[in-house]
């Protein structure tokens, strides 16, 4: 008999209901009448309206969406280049100063990271706008993706790739044909992760980009400073739904995979047999 | 190998570049002296000199920006405070999520995936959101304050946002999944048959709980500690959203220097005795990280 009391069913429904039910509340007050955030005053979607002709707001997404792009997308090849470095290459000079600097970004406070970066680009004379963002970005996004990239690098069977070089694959070739399609969903889920945690960052954004170029998550910032606003409630709702339905998507896609591949596993040791 | 070397020289560079130069910068910077001028300090290192000019740096050196951090009472008063408000939060976030981790690992197998979904999707959403989602609440005229005077538990609207409970609370919520994670990874892994034999042996189900369960899952709930503590230290979002004027966190000091301010070298220094301050629990943390590998493998 397994453990399972009264107590757990209580503590998971108080535990899940701290986690969901502010943002509840704030998917459903996005649909409030009233400009007062706090107090109902029937149904409506008058914000997602007022939302979509905000110029401003469309401007920071549009340079959002760019922004997190091009980060995530460099951050994921320079992640996969440093992942497979620190699994593969073996021992080189200054290895330790590489793997320190793969990991250090992980913990670093957002706000030294984003300080010693503006410091970087005054001292080079970089303008600060979307390159800058991009570049702030793309460092520490692709610490992540390493990290995400290595772990599946290490329970990687080695004896493929070998046996790829074996029948006269170039190291390039055995990579894109044996090495990639199977780390591939580390990759992709590196990609995602790079993704979102770009579109989330407000504090070396916000070190980072000059006045020609505001991010959402800036945007979001200044106006909540100022109070809550029923607006801001209707755009995090649609960044909910957009975040929810692609995690979603993702982790359906990969299950329905890993059945796929069991399947066919399954199948080839029936066919052996 | 001429490939293996490019391989290697590419990711190597970029964090050269854009992760340890920037530092030394930030430490230059530091040991610069605060000056009226755009940008706003004068540099004590002039590398054009050569050896010169690391001569007279050296010579010059009198860190007299740090010692301008140990006059002040606010900048020891800020590291203390955010010291104090990450241990508090993650007291408090252990307590709320032991419970969750070990209501997870009790779960029919065939529930755990979801749950273990539904614990990380809050993750992928935007930090600032879920901040954003407790002005809401907390405000004076906010959903709380409403049940609560609603149900005549209180008169008057109780006074919770922009002070530091409001804070732990913000920490605690957004850093609640990586407290739950590594204690839930430990949980799982426990045979329960110890459980059965603790019994067995006479002993209660909560004794049973404090003698096996919880130093069963010690690393677990280590790690999970570390995960809140560290970045709950250097946090600016949560204090500056949530918290009040009496709330000083050192993320929200060295915003402010730096912005409000302009005074870079403060700025920096700041930066660098924070980076110093959190290297003990980093170490701390790998050190754990390193013998639960070695216990497992």
């Amino acid at each position: 008999m397994r453990r399972f009391s009264w107590f757990n069913a209580t503590s998971l429904t108080l535990g899940f209901a701290f986690l969901y039910l502010p943002m509840v509340i704030l998917i459903v007050y996005s649909f409030n009448a009233s400009e007062l955030v706090t107090v109902w005053a029937g149904f409506s979607t008058r914000w997602y309206g007022e939302l979509l002709r905000d110029e401003a707001f469309l401007d920071a997404a549009w340079v959002t969406l760019q922004v997190a792009v091009a980060s995530s997308t460099i951050a994921t090849v320079l992640g996969t280049m440093a992942a497979h470095v620190m699994v593969r290459a073996g021992r080189f000079w200054g290895r330790t100063l590489f793997s320190g600097m793969i990991y250090a970004p992980l913990v670093m406070p957002e706000v030294i990271t984003g300080l010693s970066l503006l410091l970087l680009f005054i001292n080079i004379g970089l303008d600060r706008g979307i390159l800058t963002i991009i570049l702030a970005h793309t460092t520490f996004s692709m610490c992540y993706v390493s990290v995400v990239v290595s772990a599946r690098l290490v329970s990687f069977d080695r004896a493929l790739e070998e046996a790829a070089l074996d029948l006269g694959c170039s190291p390039f070739e055995a990579f894109r044909l044996v090495t990639l399609p199977i780390i591939l969903p580390a990759v992709i889920s590196g990609w995602l992760l790079a993704f979102t945690l770009s579109l989330d960052d407000l504090v070396i954004a916000s070190f980072t980009a000059g006045p020609s170029a505001t991010t959402l998550p800036i945007k979001i910032f200044s106006s909540i400073r100022l109070g809550v606003s029923p607006e801001i409630n209707a755009l995090s709702t649609i960044l909910i739904a957009v975040v929810a339905v692609g995690v979603i998507t993702a982790s359906l896609v990969s299950k329905r995979s890993a059945i796929r591949q069991a399947e066919e596993e399954r199948a080839a040791v029936r066919a052996e047999g | 190998m001429l490939r293996r070397a490019a391989l290697i020289a590419v990711p190597y560079a970029w964090l050269l570049a854009l992760f340890l130069i920037p530092f030394l910068i930030v430490l230059k910077i530091a040991l610069s002296d605060y000056a009226l001028s755009i940008p706003p300090y004068a540099p004590t290192l002039d590398l054009s000199e050569g050896w010169e000019g690391l001569r007279t740096f050296f010579a010059g050196l009198d860190f007299e920006t740090f010692r301008f951090l140990t006059t002040d009472d606010l900048y020891w008063k800020a590291y203390l405070s955010s010291v104090w408000i990450a241990a508090v939060s993650t007291a408090l976030a252990l307590a709320v999520g032991y419970p969750i981790a070990y209501g997870m690992a009790r779960a029919a197998p065939e529930w755990r995936p979801t749950l273990l979904m539904l614990v990380i999707l809050p993750f992928w959403t935007s930090f600032l959101i879920r901040v954003y989602a407790w002005i809401g609440i907390l405000s004076s005229e906010g959903y709380l304050n409403q049940i609560l005077i609603g149900l005549g538990l209180i008169d008057a609207p109780l006074a919770i946002l922009n002070t530091n409970v409001a804070v732990h609370i913000g920490i605690v919520y957004t850093y609640l999944p990586f407290m739950i994670l590594p204690i839930y990874a430990t949980l799982e892994k426990m045979d329960e048959s110890l459980l059965e034999a603790a019994e067995d042996l006479g002993c209660s189900r909560v004794s049973a709980f404090w003698r096996v369960t919880v130093p069963l899952s010690k690393s677990g709930i280590i790690a999970g500690c570390f995960l809140v503590f560290i970045p709950a230290i250097g946090e600016f979002v949560i204090p500056s959203l949530l918290g009040g004027s009496e709330t000083l966190m050192i993320g929200k000091v060295l915003w402010e220097e730096f912005f409000n301010n302009r005074d870079w070298p403060v700025a920096s220094a700041v930066a660098t005795v924070l980076l110093l301050i959190l290297v003990i629990p980093i170490v701390l943390f790998q050190r754990n990280e390193q013998k639960q590998r070695e216990a497992e493998g």
